[in-house]
């Protein structure tokens, strides 16, 4: 009970909720079609959508950097992400808000991009993993420098997902314990397992950033 | 030899790419005009296809190409195909007419988007003959059951020829192949009587007729010398491999080559299955595999569906891209084998086992033979070291995803079954559990497995496992949390604490290591082994730095590319490469410390011996040359010494390698031939404490050590990495993964992570510690083995024990122990109500 009431109270936990309610909302355009996507003109079908579909050319703010691309209404911020703006660290796991492999920054909250449509992200802040580290001179971000210190993390696939989750948290609770952030950032899976490891890389990141 | 680089830890060359989401997967690549393609697979667990037409779905808008069974290549006769089965007629093909199971693909269409390819699938006109089929392996063996494949339900194994003189076939169940290994396995019918099931006892597995057997010592005596025997039926279950990044594959040609960008455990030698899978020679054929999401056996090397884009963009004559949904991944993405085991255990007062007569079935899936059931045998002739030993076993046929090796494949099943039997007899006999394990366990050059034509078993290169099991208690603090957990009760809380013992083979011998000094002074290491986060791609190759006694910092390692010209490597698989590739390293270090004493000697005088290769320079009576001058007086002199020739036994695939990098440098280079008296194992104990919920069910683990026999430490963090990592796919098997079927459709209903829930952070125990005896290997020059795979079975094992120490030895009989199962028993008394026999439940 008591770890409940802890995974409970963090905020992205709250703004999972919302995007669930979010996906409920959006109905059928977020199942079965969700991860397809195309690259070139709609043959055959309405590409306009649902009744009332919203305008296709948009402008998403992603890594401090206003884009304008042409997105369908169905199309998830994950498939925009790597697929329209070439920004290919942020991974698909399984598509369906199951392992957070996807997890990118919006307005500094955590969230799973596979389901999260680009269309919602109009007018709102999104980072990736490209967004990181300082543009300017390279150099990485806390979290990053801890996964690298402390070889966090085995094949890596999830690794991107687990550092913006843990980006998020550390926003909310910048000198949580093990097992605070552990709970923090249990929305992501991790197939090679390296749960310890991670949680030392992203621990020793937290003290990086505290230290400024 | 000097530890500046073994035994420490460092950061992998390839961190700061996967950590700024640079690090390119599969999926990752473009290639300008990429086409996408989708997959239409089956819905049925059998069928046969009556009727095709693609020509509507052809002429949809963007669609380029169908690609169906018609376009694939037969299995080229003799060829080995997955793990233990030569190519026939009944191998898996990648597309089929005939789907074996759900999910099993039957034709691939390419479009210019992905969207357009779904739609194009929809437009296919496709009618299929549903044939009989079955999801339970005991299932098929009822008289008048159905069968898996029109042409049986069992693998058979014709009888085999004498085997060549101290090749035992312990270890991985006497694997087939083109190199006169015993006969390909054939199809058969087989079914038991009904008075085989009649006779079996309630929950008991029937002993009807078996396909395969081996022992070893006097059985009979072996139960008569028994004090208390056992007999005991274990279920485990069967298992996704569930990599977090899918078999995404893409594919293009360019000059007649085929360009395949893919997920594998291993670069080089997936050149070779793709060519098989593909039909194109294999020197027409480049790997591309810098990064791979987790395999865990899933990819060895490679999968068969790569065929799918190599082959559709053939057929397009445009780049394809193959992107694997979770769903597609959990039918075509590998399972690990569940194995049906009944075991007669005979006991003497002071814990040894005297006797293990041992009946095990494969739940095989549709396609090659998995030596799953058998290797569980040949584990616990290891881990427990039964003076006497009777095997037998059936490879049984179902429409279920495809299996194959998983970490641990055997292993960890025979660990699992062996364990809450041990630790029965050691309450039964009032022996402690630790104790019970050491009296059984391994030690120096054990032997195991069945009887060899030579009368003799085969044996291990070494095991200090009594060494290890000591250093685990103590850092576990065994006796204290005994006495404070053991049996303890607190309101609904019940805490138990557990240990294993798990075997695995650490390492294979007999491949290339190659290097180039280049005339900049750095050291280049060319390398095939699989980058899926291991770290064994940047480990193993610290040996022959140290060796060189060059700075880390000063060597580059050329990797995931076969256009790069890569060495012939061991498939990063069964904990093989920390073993063979430090191995072929020390043989490239050795040829190239040789080459620069000899260079040295040449330009500044004296005998090549009296030159010593320390500090980046080789130095000696006339002077000393930095590996610069060296590098540069190599390529002058040319031959032997920049690569222009190499020696007559290193493999093919590193001749070519080595001739087009030849004049670049100093060519070190050389094939692991070092002698080995033994079969490298490696060896982890785990030592679990849970508490469970007796009113919900609920599992928590408390606290886990992991202790490796493992050789030499090569990297300490890598080593906790893994001895964790591992011990957490155990915990999943122990607590939280099975698959769940429709038993009247033949239908997965577990497809995803949720379903089939794999542990999270949160499902991580409390506290955890992992180390190793760190004791060299005798048998292999640097005295390193692998540790992948062992920490599997050891902590499957440890925590159903503390299960079983906490609330009893009759509650569960099979994996996973779910929160249903431990309810449900408690409320009977403490005695299982679950079903003993079925699959999938």
């Amino acid at each position: 009970m008591e770890d409940n009431k802890m995974s409970e109270e963090t905020p992205q936990s709250v703004s999972r909720r919302n995007f669930i309610k979010g996906v409920i909302a959006a109905g059928a355009v977020a199942s079965s079609s969700a991860y397809l996507f195309r690259t070139t003109t709609m043959h055959g079908q309405s590409a306009a959508g649902p009744v009332g579909a919203v305008e296709r050319l948009l402008t998403l703010n992603v890594n401090g950097q206003d884009r304008r691309i042409d997105v369908m209404p169905q199309e998830t911020l994950a498939m925009v992400l790597r697929y329209k703006l070439g920004l290919t660290g942020t991974k698909i796991g399984c598509d369906r808000a199951e392992c957070g492999a996807c997890t990118v920054l919006i307005d500094d909250v955590p969230h799973y991009s596979c389901s999260y449509l680009a269309h919602r992200a109009r007018g709102k802040k999104v980072v990736t993993i490209e967004g990181l580290a300082d543009p300017a001179t390279g150099k990485l971000s806390p979290v990053q420098q801890g996964v690298v210190d402390e070889q966090g993390f085995q094949c890596a696939f999830c690794m991107p997902g687990f550092v913006m989750a843990t980006t998020g948290y550390l926003k909310t609770n910048p000198n949580p314990t093990r097992q605070e952030l552990a709970h923090g950032i249990s929305g992501n899976l991790c197939r090679c397992q390296d749960y310890d490891k991670i949680l030392t890389a992203m621990m020793k990141g937290a003290e990086y950033a505290r230290k400024g | 030899m000097a530890t500046k680089l073994v035994g420490q830890n460092y950061s992998t060359p390839d961190l700061i790419a996967k950590v700024t989401g640079k690090a390119k997967y599969s999926e990752d690549h473009r290639v300008d005009g990429m086409l996408f393609c989708k997959i239409l697979s089956s819905p049925m667990p059998h069928a046969r296809v009556r009727r095709l037409d693609t020509s509507k779905a052809m002429g949809m808008p963007g669609v380029k190409a169908i690609l169906t069974a018609d376009d694939m290549p037969g299995a080229a006769a003799g060829a080995t195909l997955g793990e233990n089965v030569q190519s026939s007629a009944q191998a898996e093909r990648g597309l089929t007419n005939e789907p074996l199971y759900q999910g099993e693909p039957i034709l691939a269409i390419a479009a210019t988007s992905e969207l357009e390819a779904a739609e194009a699938i929809e437009a296919i006109e496709i009618d299929f003959e549903p044939l009989p089929f079955v999801v339970d392996p005991l299932d098929t063996l009822r008289p008048g059951s159905p069968n898996a494949r029109t042409q049986g339900n069992v693998w058979v194994r014709p009888p085999a020829p004498p085997p060549a003189q101290g090749r035992g076939e312990a270890g991985r169940g006497g694997r087939g192949g083109a190199g006169g290994g015993p006969p390909a396995p054939q199809v058969q019918v087989l079914k038991w009587t009904d008075d085989d099931f009649k006779n079996a006892g309630e929950g008991q597995l029937p002993l009807g007729k078996a396909t395969d057997e081996w022992s070893y010592g006097n059985l009979e005596e072996g139960f008569k010398k028994a004090d208390l025997t056992l007999d005991e039926t274990f279920v485990t279950q069967s298992t996704g491999h569930q990599p977090l990044e899918t078999r995404t594959a893409m594919a293009y040609w360019q000059n007649g080559k085929l360009y395949l960008h893919g997920s594998t455990q291993s670069t080089v030698q997936t050149v070779a299955s793709v060519a098989r899978w593909s039909g194109v020679p294999a020197n027409q054929v480049h790997i591309i595999s810098e990064y791979t999401g987790g395999g865990f056996g899933s990819k060895i090397p490679g999968s068969i569906f790569m065929a799918i884009p190599a082959l559709l963009s053939k057929k397009a004559n445009a780049p394809v891209m193959m992107r694997i949904t979770r769903e597609e991944e959990h039918f075509i993405g590998r399972a690990r084998p569940g194995v049906f085991a009944r075991m007669k255990v005979g006991f003497r007062k002071d814990g040894r086992i005297t006797a293990v007569d041992m009946y095990a079935i494969c739940d095989n899936g549709p396609y090659d033979a998995q030596g799953d059931a058998r290797t569980a045998g040949t584990t616990i002739s290891l881990a427990y070291q039964p003076e006497a030993m009777r095997w037998r076993g059936l490879t049984v046929l179902t429409n279920t995803p495809p299996k194959v090796s998983q970490r641990a494949p055997g292993g960890m099943q025979g660990v699992g079954i062996m364990e809450p039997i041990l630790t029965k007899a050691a309450k039964k006999l009032g022996i402690d559990q630790v104790e019970m394990h050491k009296i059984n366990a391994p030690a120096g050059k054990a032997p195991f497995g069945p009887t060899l034509p030579t009368g003799k078993q085969a044996y291990v290169t070494s095991a200090f496992v009594r060494e290890a099991l000591d250093k685990g208690r103590e850092l576990f603090k065994w006796e204290e949390k005994k006495a404070a957990y053991s049996g303890k009760k607190q309101g609904t809380k019940a805490r138990g604490i557990g240990v294993a013992v798990s075997p695995f083979s650490g390492g294979s011998v007999g491949f290339d290591g190659m290097l180039i000094i280049k005339p900049d002074g750095r050291v280049q290491f060319q390398t095939g082994i699989g980058n899926l986060g291991t770290e064994s791609a940047f480990d193993v190759h610290r040996v022959a730095a140290e060796m060189l006694d060059v700075p880390w910092e000063q060597c580059d390692i050329v990797f995931g590319n076969t256009t790069k010209n890569l060495p012939w490597t061991c498939v990063s698989a069964g904990s093989q490469t920390a073993h063979a590739m430090t191995r072929a390293g020390h043989a490239s270090a050795t040829d190239a410390i040789k080459k620069l004493q000899e260079i040295a000697a040449k330009t500044r005088g004296g005998n090549p011996e009296s030159y010593k290769v320390a500090g980046g320079k080789v130095s000696g009576p006339g002077g000393s040359m930095t590996f610069a001058q060296a590098a540069q007086k190599a390529i002058e002199l040319g031959g032997k010494y920049d690569g222009h020739e190499v020696p007559e036994e290193l493999n093919n695939f590193t001749k070519t390698s080595a001739t087009a990098l030849a004049g670049q440098g100093l060519m070190g280079v050389g094939k692991d031939a070092y002698p080995r008296d033994g079969q490298s194992q490696s060896y982890v104990i785990g030592y679990a404490a849970v508490e469970v919920d007796t009113e919900v069910g609920t599992i928590k683990v408390l606290d886990y050590t992991a202790i490796g026999d493992v050789g030499r430490i090569l990297n300490p963090r890598n080593l906790k990495g893994q001895l964790f990592g591992g011990s957490m796919l155990g915990l999943g098997h122990a607590l939280t993964q099975r698959w769940a079927y429709d038993t009247h459709y033949g239908l997965a209903l577990a497809r995803r992570f949720h379903h089939n829930r794999p542990p999270t952070i949160l499902d991580a125990p409390l506290e955890f510690t992992g180390d190793a005896v760190d004791l060299a290997d005798p048998e292999t020059p640097v005295g390193i083995r692998g540790v992948g795979e062992p920490p599997v079975g050891a902590a499957y094992g440890a925590i159903m024990n503390a299960i079983a120490d906490a609330l009893g030895d009759e509650i569960f009989k099979r994996s996973p122990v779910s929160a249903d199962i431990i309810i449900t028993s408690l409320e009977n008394g403490g005695k299982r109500t679950h079903e003993a026999l079925t699959a999938h439940i």
